[in-house]
C-alpha cells in the first residue's frame, strides 16, 4: 500500500486548481489500479485497506484529511454514494465500487477478485 | 361636715380605685383564648365607706393566682390534644405504607416468577446482579424492549421454521416446497438484521454485548452476532455430497468470509485503540465538548461495524444458498435452525443447574 499526497496542484496551470472535485477523484481513481479514498482518522476505511492487503493487492491510498481540497472531495463522494458517509470508497481500474458494504458483498458473492485481476492489481 | 378638700380627697381615691381595677382587667384578658372564663370577676366595693386608694389584696390575689393556675392547664390541655391528633395522623400514614410495601413485594414477586418463565425459554433477560442491562442504566430503553420482543418472537419462529425443514426433508417432498421452506428461511433472517439494525439505533453497546443471547451464544460472539465462518463450519457438516465446481465454491466461500471478517476485526480493534488513546491521553480528554466528541464518534463508528458484520452474515448465507442445490439449501438450513437451538437448550441447562 501507498500513500498518495498529491503535490500536482502546485504545479498544475491556473485552470486546473479550480476544478470540480469530482473531476479530482475520477482523475485520482483513474491513475492507479486499486483507489481508496480514505480519513485517517476512519476505522472503518482501516478495515478496507486491511482486506486489500490481505489479498495482496497494494492500493492507491488518498487520506482526505490530509489534503488541502479534501474538504470538496469528500462533499463530492458524498453526493456521489448518497451517503452520509463519504469514506472509505473503492475504485478499481477507474470505476467506482463503492462503499465498505459493497465491496464486501462483492468478495462474499466472487466478484472482487475477478475485478482486481482485470486492472491488473492482482496476479494469479 | 364635709369640707372641699376631703370632699377632692375622696373623688381622687375613687378614681384610683378604678384605675387600678382597669389595669387588673387589661392583665386578664391580654393575648388569652376566651377559655378564661374561669377565671374571677372581680368585684370590688367601691363603696365611699371604703378607704380611699386601698383595694384589698386579699380580693385580688386569689384570683390571679388561679389564672397562673389556670394558664398552664389551657396550654397543656392544647398541646396534648395536638399531639393526639398528630399521632393519629402519623398512625394513618404508617398504615398506608405497610400497605404500599405489602402490594409491592406481590408485584415483585410475579415479575420474578414471569422472569423465571422467560428464562427457561431460551431467551436470556439480564438481571441487575449480573451488572447487565438494567442494573448498568437503571432505566428501560424502549427500542431495546421493543427489540427483546421482537427477538423473542424471532426464535419462535426461527425454531418453528428448522422444525417444518426438518419435516419437509424426512418426508421427502418435492424441490418446489423446499425452495419455499428455503427462501422463508432466508427471509427470516433478513428480518434478524433488519431489527437488529433498529436496535443498533437505540444502544449499539447493548447489541454489541450480545446480553440478547444466551450465554452458550455469547461464548461465539463476534460484533453483535454470530461469525460467518462460523455458519460455513456448522453447515459443511451436512452438505454433502458436493459437486466439483461446488467443492471450489465453497471453498472460496470460506476464504472470502474469513478474510472479510478479519478485515472487520482488525477495523474493530483500531476503534478499541484509538478509544483507550484518547481516554488515556489528558490532551485529547480535555474538556466536556472534547469528551462528546469522542463519544459521539465511537457510537458511530460502532455502530458501522456492527451493521457490516450483519451485512457479511447476510451475504454469505445468501451467496450459499445460491451455490448449493435446493435439496443441499434445506439441509444447510436446517443444520444451522438446529445448531442455535442446541446452543440455546445448554445455555437453559447451564442456568437451571444447580451450583
Amino acid at each position: 500500500m501507498h500513500y498518495q499526497v498529491d503535490s500536482w496542484g502546485y504545479y498544475m496551470p491556473a485552470r486546473s486548481m479550480g476544478s470540480d472535485p469530482m473531476e479530482r477523484v475520477a482523475k485520482l481513481a483513474s491513475e492507479s489500479a486499486v483507489v481508496i479514498f480514505s480519513l485517517s482518522s476512519c476505522c472503518m476505511c482501516h478495515a478496507v485497506k486491511r482486506l486489500f492487503c490481505g489479498l495482496g493487492v497494494n492500493p492507491t491510498v488518498y487520506e482526505l484529511d490530509q489534503d488541502p481540497r479534501g474538504k470538496d472531495m469528500e462533499t463530492a463522494l458524498m453526493r456521489l454514494l448518497g451517503n452520509s458517509q463519504a469514506v472509505p470508497v473503492v475504485f478499481i481500474g477507474g470505476k467506482l465500487i463503492g462503499a465498505m458494504d459493497r465491496v464486501m458483498a462483492s468478495h462474499i458473492n466472487g466478484t472482487l477478485v475477478p475485478l482486481l485481476k482485470e486492472a491488473g492489481a492482482l496476479w494469479l | 361636715m364635709n369640707s372641699p378638700s376631703t370632699e377632692f380627697t375622696r373623688r381622687m381615691a375613687i378614681y384610683e380605685q378604678f384605675n387600678q381595677i382597669s389595669r387588673l382587667g387589661d392583665a386578664f384578658n391580654c393575648g388569652d383564648s376566651p377559655n378564661t372564663g374561669s377565671s374571677a370577676i372581680v368585684e370590688v366595693d367601691v363603696g365611699l365607706e371604703n378607704k380611699a386608694g386601698y383595694i384589698s389584696c386579699d380580693q385580688v390575689e386569689p384570683s390571679r393566682s388561679d389564672q397562673e393556675t389556670n394558664k398552664p392547664d389551657d396550654k397543656t390541655q392544647r398541646r396534648l390534644a395536638q399531639n393526639r391528633e398528630a399521632a393519629r395522623k402519623s398512625r394513618i400514614r404508617k398504615k398506608a405504607y405497610v400497605q404500599e410495601l405489602e402490594s409491592s413485594r406481590l408485584k415483585l414477586a410475579q415479575l420474578e416468577q414471569e422472569l423465571e418463565r422467560t428464562r427457561q425459554q431460551g431467551i436470556y433477560i439480564s438481571s441487575a446482579s449480573d451488572s447487565g442491562y438494567f442494573g448498568l442504566s437503571g432505566t428501560v430503553n424502549p427500542g431495546i424492549s421493543a427489540f427483546e420482543l421482537e427477538y423473542g418472537h424471532w426464535v419462535e419462529v426461527q425454531d418453528k421454521q428448522t422444525c417444518e425443514l426438518r419435516n419437509a426433508l424426512q418426508a421427502h417432498t418435492t424441490d418446489i416446497e423446499l425452495q419455499i421452506l428455503v427462501e422463508s428461511g432466508l427471509n427470516h433472517y433478513c428480518n434478524l438484521f433488519r431489527i437488529k439494525a433498529e436496535a443498533a439505533k437505540a444502544d449499539v453497546f447493548y447489541l454489541n454485548s450480545g446480553l440478547w443471547r444466551t450465554s452458550a451464544e455469547r461464548f461465539f460472539h463476534w460484533i453483535g452476532g454470530f461469525r460467518p465462518s462460523e455458519l460455513l463450519n456448522v453447515v459443511m457438516l451436512h452438505i454433502e455430497p458436493l459437486t466439483d465446481q461446488q467443492q471450489l465454491e465453497v471453498c472460496h466461500l470460506r476464504q472470502s468470509a474469513q478474510q472479510a471478517e478479519d478485515a472487520l476485526s482488525q477495523g474493530i480493534d483500531k476503534l478499541q485503540h484509538n478509544l483507550a488513546q484518547n481516554v488515556a491521553s489528558d490532551f485529547s480528554w480535555g474538556n466536556y465538548r472534547a469528551q462528546m466528541a469522542v463519544a459521539t464518534d465511537i457510537l458511530e463508528a460502532l455502530e458501522g461495524f456492527v451493521n457490516q458484520a450483519d451485512h457479511l452474515r447476510e451475504q454469505t448465507l445468501l451467496q450459499m444458498v445460491r451455490v448449493l442445490t435446493t435439496h443441499q439449501a434445506a439441509r444447510a438450513l436446517l443444520a444451522l435452525g438446529e445448531y442455535f437451538h442446541r446452543l440455546r437448550a445448554l445455555s437453559s441447562l447451564w442456568a437451571a443447574h444447580p451450583r
